[in-house]
């Protein structure tokens, strides 16, 4: 498809939608909806509105901040036990389901899949739950006593009913002399889980940042890093840190994937904090800039183009011996992805996708895409900001559909004008578009598989992509007794 | 590094020696007692299997720890599901249909249709009527549905939203969009009760608000209603049906969410099956409704007994003699004998019974989940000679549920080795089944910790299920269900035979080639 028709077809797409909605409705998500293209001075990843509230009634995609606080940023810290405060859903509906790997004894001194629960009744929303709550922590002190700390996430009936979880850390934390942090992440906050992460930012900052004691007798060298922003999904942050290590760093902190109470209170010794997902932890990197004068920069470890960029940017902040070490690392690691992409890239070449994430993803993954030749036609964010936007501006290589919290609704009329050959998005939609013949991968979970973060995962990303697409099970779908095409 | 001739994803990459030592190196900067001390987590974790621990563990009051059990809206959705097109509609944070949509979607492999209103700290303080004006018209345009089903979340619970007059309200304000959709609601806490809580409450609302008054009831001699109840088997809703029809064309399920949850390839529809609207308006006419879960229609039921003045009873079609039961209520209220083709599945059944029982006679089983789910489960076990020693609920009803379960245990060969334990959850479990051990574990996905901590064998059987597919697919109920529950429970108990004595040249004598 040439340029034109492909950005005229994209255009269509959203007129078409637009016009089938209320008006009120129609003139929210002509907001939200745009195209955009490298050559365009004004487009959609710079004028599009976002982190603006859900129209209410559509299947919208979107979470909650309690989801971006304790099932993102806090979730994943290992040695603490986290709290899911209220009534007993928010917690089961979140558990174990996004894959943040880490080594632990589970139960005895690391706690991540599990479900700590205040169950709450209707005797706690009349009667308040702060008594409860104080009571919970000291059980959980008792039968869990190699727990390094306990986070309390907020659900959304804490903040309506006047609870003060934060005077019950404060007197538990006194008690036990072990972090105790109330978190008001409730749900109801924000727009989406993007300001849970702001909040749980913000708690990190005022609890565990000031925390110096495993500070004190650090001995810090000239090369030491902290990863923030690496949920560890499927092990990223592992094939991540092999590859800083291989460089000549230190990786002493790896947030929040895998993550360690300690690793988290130690980060300020870094002197270079390298930030993957820069929207869920952009603001604890600032205020660790500010308070602590660690720099911070923005990586992408997806794709081996991406991936070489970002160590070289790396290594430029280090000595010349990294930036030796940085080249054989490159070096050894392009051999391998060379030998990947001349086997998966004349299988994929030229194949179009649309992309539906959150986080990072939107934007960080089109170049791992564009290393198997693959074209992305369409991305968009559930909970981007405009910073996001403007990034994925530098991002995109031919004109792309940019559609912000995109419903389901939408996203479906979009995949069924532009037909791509492949979708990338959540589990809420994989199923949608399987039932259309189309080939789908999930880029939050990984779709079971990862890691995705670096050269080797590249391989696995690689590998992922070709079964996706060229499994036999796609070309069922035509009974033998069908004249016409099926699916989309 | 990657063999591109054998790439391998992160469960061999990391086994590879140099991430073993990434791995390795990382523990200087940890915290956790295992990269500190890991003798220290040793003795932690074996006074963990003591009866110390399990004393302190079962004294807890306040800390819920691996719960077997979910909250009310989840169950609203599953109900409404049961509907021909029919949107199930929260009123609320978008993050609870987030987390709906994803567990549903999870279990069944299908899409979940289900939208909110995205209420927020506005809604938080001036009431989230604008969200359900601008919501249900929003819904109806871009989803079309013939029934919008009306539930709420915790948070519009707590700051008190008035569903009947919001709905009313927006009906009003709705330019007439809204006349030609039948919107109905429900309450539904997440702070009272659990999933089948609000399971009851949308069938009861959805039941009541359809129905004309009582005083218009014509009753309908020939027509029975049967309502599953929060089923997570597809198939069992299949064979229900098929077993019904047996019987008349004239029973009808009341919320049949089968087909939703198991479309075809080739094209995707946001709705699929149900229970028809012209079906549902008339439920009141029905001569009798049979409940196939008792618990989970407490409130539904005192509609149709005290309001409705039908005939109501409760089956619970699992197991040899709950079909039994079912198939002779069925037998009564349709004045027909039972048909020769359901004699046949029932002898078949037993000779299969009768084929398998020593695998399974003396055994002991832990199992946990629903009290329906488990009453039936129990009284199979029961039927095949194996000891239900714990039997775990952690929504147990206050009322009633306990003594069902004593009446189904007193038949039982070891009643006395069987313990019932209410309310409490997986980490109570966890203790019982180190101090108290058993040979098999059933229930659901997240039995699997306990299988890796204790070394005893899960059977899935349950709801959630996310990690084995299709299993979903299958009846638990009925004369063929129980063929499947005797089928994955022998066959077990067989794996773990095969499993335990497969050493060659030491336990393989044992490693028979017949069972």
């Amino acid at each position: 498809m040439g340029p034109l028709n492909l950005e005229n077809l994209q255009k269509e797409a959203i007129a078409e939608i637009l016009e089938s909605y209320p008006e009120k409705l129609s003139k929210n998500r002509a907001k939200h909806l745009g195209v955009d293209s490298p050559e365009e001075s004004k487009g959609a990843c710079d004028t599009s509105r976002s982190n603006k509230q859900t129209v209410p009634g559509v299947m919208s995609q979107r979470g909650c901040a309690y989801a971006g606080s304790k099932g993102v940023v806090w979730g994943p810290v290992k040695d603490m036990i986290h709290i899911s405060h209220g009534p007993i859903g928010c917690g089961q509906y979140s558990r174990a389901g996004r894959r943040n790997y880490y080594i632990g004894t589970t139960g005895i001194d690391t706690f991540v899949t599990m479900n700590f629960s205040t169950d709450f009744t209707e005797k706690d929303i009349v009667f308040g739950g702060d008594k409860k709550l104080k009571k919970a922590l000291e059980e959980i002190d008792v039968l869990f006593p190699l727990n390094n700390g306990i986070s309390i996430q907020s659900e959304c009936p804490i903040g309506l009913i006047g609870d003060d979880i934060h005077a019950v850390a404060k007197k538990h934390k006194a008690d036990s002399a072990k972090p105790t942090i109330a978190v008001s992440c409730e749900g109801f906050r924000g727009v989406s889980q993007s300001l849970g992460h702001h909040i749980a930012n913000d708690m990190i900052r005022d609890e565990i940042m000031p925390d110096d004691s495993a500070r004190k007798d650090f001995e810090s060298t000239p090369y030491d890093v902290a990863i923030v922003g690496d949920y560890n999904i499927g092990g990223d942050a592992w094939s991540s840190r092999i590859l800083l290590e291989e460089m000549g760093l230190r990786v002493i902190a790896q947030w929040s994937g895998d993550a360690t109470y300690k690793e988290m209170a130690i980060a300020p010794k870094a002197k270079l904090n390298l930030l993957h997902c820069y929207r869920s932890m952009n603001y604890i990197a600032r205020h660790m800039e500010q308070e602590f004068g660690v720099p911070w920069i923005e990586y992408n470890f997806f794709g081996p183009t991406k991936t070489t960029e970002s160590l070289r940017k790396i290594a430029a902040c280090f000595d010349e011996t990294v930036q030796a070490k940085t080249e054989e690392v490159i070096a050894k690691y392009t051999a391998m992805t060379d030998q990947v992409i001349a086997k998966y890239r004349p299988k994929l070449e030229g194949k179009t996708v649309m992309l539906y994430v959150g986080g990072l993803r939107p934007r960080h993954v089109i170049g791992a895409y564009e290393d198997l030749g693959m074209e992305v036609v369409g991305t968009g964010y559930e909970f981007g900001h405009g910073d996001d936007y403007k990034r994925t501006k530098e991002e995109i290589s031919r004109s792309t559909l940019i559609y912000d919290d995109v419903n389901e609704y939408e996203l479906e009329a979009f995949v069924k004008k532009l037909k791509p050959d492949l979708v990338a998005s959540g589990v809420k939609e994989k199923y949608v578009f399987q039932k259309m013949g189309l080939p789908f991968r999930q880029m939050h979970s990984w779709d079971y598989s990862g890691p995705y973060h670096g050269y080797d995962a590249f391989a696995i990303f690689a590998k992922d992509m070709d079964l996706a697409m060229n499994s036999p099970v796609w070309s069922h779908t035509k009974a033998p007794w069908d004249t016409e095409e099926k699916g989309a | 590094m990657q063999n591109v001739e054998q790439i391998v994803n992160g469960q061999k990459l990391f086994l590879k020696p140099e991430y073993q030592e990434v791995l390795k190196n990382k523990k200087e900067f940890e915290s956790n007692m295992g990269s500190i001390d890991p003798s220290k987590v040793d003795e932690i974790a074996e006074w963990t299997k003591s009866w110390d621990y399990r004393e302190k563990n079962f004294s807890r009051e306040a800390i819920t720890v691996n719960p077997a059990k979910a909250c009310q809206p989840l169950g609203a959705v599953m109900a409404s599901l049961g509907f021909e097109n029919t949107m199930p509609y929260v009123h609320g944070s978008h993050g609870c249909v987030a987390y709906f949509r994803s567990y549903f979607t999870r279990h069944f492999k299908e899409p979940t249709p289900c939208v909110s209103d995205s209420m927020s700290e506005s809604a938080a303080v001036f009431g989230g009527l604008a969200n359900m004006k601008d919501g249900l018209r929003n819904c109806n345009a871009m989803y079309k549905p013939d029934m919008i089903a009306v539930s709420t979340t915790c948070m519009a619970e707590v700051i008190g939203d008035d569903l009947n007059a919001f709905v009313q309200g927006a009906i009003e304000e709705a330019e007439g969009e809204l006349d030609n959709v039948a919107i109905t609601h429900a309450h539904t806490p997440s702070f009272v009760g659990s999933h089948i809580t609000g399971y009851d409450n949308m069938i009861k609302s959805i039941l009541e608000q359809l129905n004309p008054d009582v005083s218009q009831r014509v009753v309908d001699e020939e027509r029975i209603n049967i309502i599953p109840g929060f089923e997570p088997y597809l198939g069992s809703l299949a064979e229900v049906k098929e077993i019904a029809a047996m019987f008349s064309d004239k029973i009808v399920m009341i919320g049949d969410h089968e087909a939703q949850w198991n479309t075809g390839a080739g094209e995707y529809q946001l709705y699929s099956g149900g229970t028809t609207l012209a079906d549902a308006k008339t439920a009141i006419n029905a001569k009798a409704t049979i409940s196939l879960q008792k618990y989970s229609t407490v409130q539904t039921a005192k509609t149709i007994k005290n309001i409705w003045k039908q005939e109501y009873v409760t089956a619970n079609p699992i197991g040899l003699g709950g079909t039994d039961a079912f198939v002779m209520k069925l037998s009564e209220l349709t004045g027909k004998p039972v048909p020769e083709e359901l004699k046949k599945l029932r002898a078949q059944l037993v000779d299969a019974m009768q084929d398998s029982y020593p695998y399974m006679h003396g055994k002991k089983f832990a199992i946990y989940g629903d009290p329906d789910f488990l009453l039936g489960l129990v009284s199979f076990i029961v039927e095949m000679g194996g000891i239900p020693t714990h039997i775990l609920c952690h929504n147990a009803p206050r009322k009633g549920w306990e003594d069902d379960m004593k009446k189904i245990l007193s038949k039982s060969l070891w009643k006395d080795e069987c313990n019932i334990w209410a309310n409490k959850d997986l980490w109570h479990l966890r203790s019982l089944l180190f101090t108290e051990p058993v040979d098999f574990l059933i229930g659901n996905v997240y039995g699997k910790e306990l299988y890796r901590d204790t070394g005893i064998p899960l059977i899935r059987i349950g709801f959630p299920i996310f990690d084995r597919h299709h299993l979903h697919r299958y009846s638990i109920s009925g004369y063929k269900g129980a063929l499947n529950l005797l089928t994955w429970i022998t066959n077990a108990v067989l794996d773990q035979l095969d499993e335990e004595t497969k050493n060659i040249a030491q336990t393989d004598y044992f490693f028979d080639c017949v069972r």
